[in-house]
């Protein structure tokens, strides 16, 4: 760093001497930054002031700053770029924690400047001071507090540079207001390796020897994409989607992982999981090679460890070494960026001589068609009740009618798995959704991150009454910008996971699950300026639907639900991909819930 | 390749260079407590000249999968530049040095002394009714002498926790 100092960059004569504020807005402008999600507050006046006197940077106001992280998440995984956050001391901080974590566990680029009490006050109790570097330790994937003014410019650099190199996560840096203040030497982004942050991204060429001649030699395989290869770019997409073409594999999404394959093609089965699809779960059971790329064994998709999958060889590729033996100890460890990877194994595939077994690929296909014959995601919409998958289902047909670039960002719960069931997606980057936190009140503020940064794209957070009333405030944003976007409630009076849990593993006592008092939602959109749609009746919501995509501004369309519907399939905790619980009237019954899946969540 | 299977615990001597910089330890203990990883002892100063290297020992125990994951998620935090597995890298020598306080008057003193030369332990430190030994060594010979001071008078005992290094040439930025 002291480097970059002492040899000012060519096209400067000097290193520009500026305020604390002045600097880091001009880091951010060299970052590439064009929009900012904030609030202010005391501590952060001065990069306020100076961002009054700037055009270059967009700042959005949003109503909370939980609702600021989120923002930036939605931002930056519709963008892939790097969503930045700023945020004033104390109390800002503290709210914005929640994101931070967010952002962590699904791997989000995330940059949040906060504010600091004065330097000389940091440790003395000062208004609005919180320890916030102590606290976002453990939130973010690195943090900063700065300081000294001569580190500022080369301290904003470097957190983008770990923010979004190696797995992507959230950075914090912590701005003292008389950093802020004090004037000091701006320099630019050093073009030196960092001092010992360097993850590796280029594949070992021997493990994807390695994997690819356990592939070539499977009879039963299966590749199973996460949110990784959503992080590595669209162009990882891409090639996995020539990966799994040309191998004729089948191919299953994490909730994280949606979009990397599209949905309509033949080979995918569906996401996975514990209400992932019949043929998807399945097929990891009875699978002899597993290739993981960008997914971390999360418990939502081993179902019990001890069970999981367990007559497959297993190749992991991840970006992230430590994701590597961390639940599920595999055969071949692949560390690099999925892009990079895919890349790597499609040409290691066609170099390597041996002939893939088609005789049993064929044979694995008609056991998965099989599987597929359950027709696990089927309802029977009749009467005038609107089923919630239907809601889904239909908006999803409509708005591939339409035709327009569409962006689904969701809260968490039934309705979430829902969206992930019924709504398909054909590329990478269309579906924002809080997978590893499952944060409720996520999916409004995330809408608002995609709607800046694609302004003519149809965005909609499909919702549930009791999510959406998390970061109701956000409304009042989507206001102020004019972001149209569309909020789609599946009303079902009740924090509908909740509510499935106590059903079936606690003697359908409804514990504090039901959702009284609950806002008139048309009246509630109309108070922000936006439009209220509520629809009550099966026959009337295609045009309910209709009339919210045709509104200009945003909407919050409150689709009453049946109220008793259930989340299917499903592996119930600490049971097997092959224990999975089927929708009531389809074959397969109710497996029974153990004593240990109960302790797990 | 760590077998899951394999529930035997291990030990784990690691050593990790890191940036000499603020929080870097609340880091690091952080990641422990986090994860529920064990630590035994935890030694850390600098170690270049011009201080911007720290090392730090840790002894931890775990299964090898768990172990694994140790070096793995402390290999992932920004200011870390090396982890290395002593314990798994070849031979190594491990020490820790003590103050172990004993008070006591007449043949009890005269015991002390005489099991601080065997165990070659200095004095540091004595007053008619007390001494204050400074030992180095393996933790285990450190504790072998606890124990015999304990009838004799121990009073009080302050460990520096382990430091490690691997015998050779080689070093850890090899």
């Amino acid at each position: 760093m002291s480097a970059t100092l002492q040899t000012p960059p060519q096209g400067h004569e000097t290193a520009r001497t500026m305020t604390g504020a002045e600097i880091v807005l001009q880091a951010l402008k060299d970052q590439g930054v064009e929009v900012i999600f904030g609030y202010p507050g005391g501590a952060v006046l001065p990069l306020y002031d100076a961002l009054f006197q700037q055009n270059a940077i967009r700042h959005i106001l949003v109503r909370h700053e939980q609702a600021a992280v989120h923002a930036a998440e939605g931002y930056a995984r519709s963008t892939g770029k790097v969503g930045v956050v700023l945020v004033t001391s104390g109390p800002g901080a503290t709210n914005a924690v929640t994101g931070l974590v967010d952002a962590l566990m699904d791997s989000i680029p995330v940059i949040c400047l906060t504010g600091q009490v004065p330097t000389h006050l940091i440790g003395n109790d000062a208004f609005q001071e919180a320890d916030t570097t102590g606290i976002t330790r453990p939130a973010t994937k690195h943090n900063y507090l700065v300081k000294d003014i001569r580190k500022l410019a080369s301290t904003v650099h470097e957190a983008f540079y770990v923010s979004k190199n190696g797995r992507p996560g959230p950075v914090v840096i912590d701005l003292p207001k008389d950093i802020l203040i004090g004037k000091g030497p701006y320099t630019e982004a050093p073009q030196t390796p960092h001092r010992s942050y360097r993850p590796q991204t280029e594949p070992d060429a021997r493990a994807i020897r390695d994997a690819v001649a356990l592939l070539k030699g499977a009879k039963r395989p299966i590749v199973y994409a996460g949110g990784g290869v959503i992080n590595a770019g669209p162009e990882a997409s891409r090639l996995l989607g020539e990966f799994v073409r040309m191998t004729g594999m089948p191919c299953t999404n994490t909730l994280m992982g949606l979009g990397a394959y599209p949905s309509t093609d033949p080979q995918f089965l569906g996401m996975l999981g514990m209400h992932g699809t019949y043929e998807a779960n399945l097929a990891m059971h009875g699978c002899d090679v597993m290739l993981n790329i960008g997914a971390r064994f999360d418990d939502r998709v081993t179902g019990r460890l001890n069970a999981f999958s367990p007559g497959s060889k297993k190749i992991h590729a991840d970006i992230d070494p430590s994701s590597i033996n961390k639940n599920v100890k595999v055969d071949v460890a692949v560390v690099g960026d999925a892009g990079r990877v895919l890349a790597a194994m499609i040409e290691a595939w066609k170099q390597d001589g041996q002939q893939q077994d088609r005789g049993a690929l064929a044979g694995w296909w008609r056991q998965i068609d099989e599987w597929r014959g359950k027709s696990c995601l089927h309802y029977v919409q009749e009467g005038s009740i609107i089923k919630p998958q239907h809601a889904v289902k239909r908006l999803y047909e409509i708005t591939r009618e339409m035709g327009r670039d569409t962006f689904i960002t969701t809260e968490v719960g039934q309705h979430q798995m829902w969206a992930a069931q019924y709504f398909g997606f054909e590329q990478p980057n269309r579906w924002m959704t809080s997978g590893g936190l499952g944060t409720m009140g996520y999916g409004l503020p995330a809408a608002m991150g995609v709607q800046i940064a694609h302004p003519d794209a149809l965005v909609i957070d499909i919702a549930g009454e009791a999510s959406i009333l998390m970061n109701i405030q956000e409304m009042g944003t989507l206001a102020q910008y004019r972001l149209p976007v569309k909020v789609f409630i599946l009303n079902n009076e009740y924090m509908g996971m909740v509510r499935q849990w106590q059903e079936l593993l606690h003697g359908s006592r409804y514990s504090e699950s039901y959702s009284a008092a609950l806002p008139d939602f048309v009246k509630l959109a109309e108070s922000f300026h936006a439009r209220g749609i509520r629809v009550t009746r099966a026959e009337d919501l295609d045009a309910g639907i209709r009339e919210m995509l045709a509104h200009p501004g945003p909407v919050i369309a409150d689709i009453a639900v049946a109220k008793d519907e259930n989340c299917f399939p499903m592996i119930p905790s600490g049971a097997a991909h092959n224990e999975m619980i089927l929708a009531p009237g389809q074959t397969g019954g109710v497996a029974g819930v153990t004593d240990e899946g109960k302790v797990l969540v | 390749m760590p077998d899951p299977t394999d529930t035997s615990y291990r030990n784990a001597t690691i050593a990790v260079l890191v940036e000499n910089e603020a929080g870097i330890l609340a880091r690091v203990v952080g990641l422990f407590s986090g994860r529920g990883y064990n630590i035994e002892s935890l030694t850390v100063a600098p170690v270049d000249e011009n201080r911007r290297l720290s090392r730090i020992t840790i002894v931890t125990s775990g299964t090898d999968m768990v172990i694994e994951q140790i070096k793995a998620q402390l290999d992932r935090l920004v200011p870390v530049h090396k982890v290395s597995d002593l314990t798994l890298e070849g031979p190594h020598l491990a020490r820790e040095m003590m103050l172990i306080k004993v008070v006591g008057k007449g043949e009890n003193r005269m015991e002390a002394l005489r099991l601080a030369d065997a165990f070659r332990a200095r004095v540091v430190d004595a007053t008619t009714e007390s001494l204050v030994f400074e030992m180095t060594g393996a933790g285990d010979k450190l504790d072998a002498f606890i124990d015999l001071m304990r009838p004799i008078g121990l009073k009080e005992v302050s460990r520096t926790g382990v430091v490690a290094i691997a015998r050779g040439a080689g070093g850890l930025l090899a």
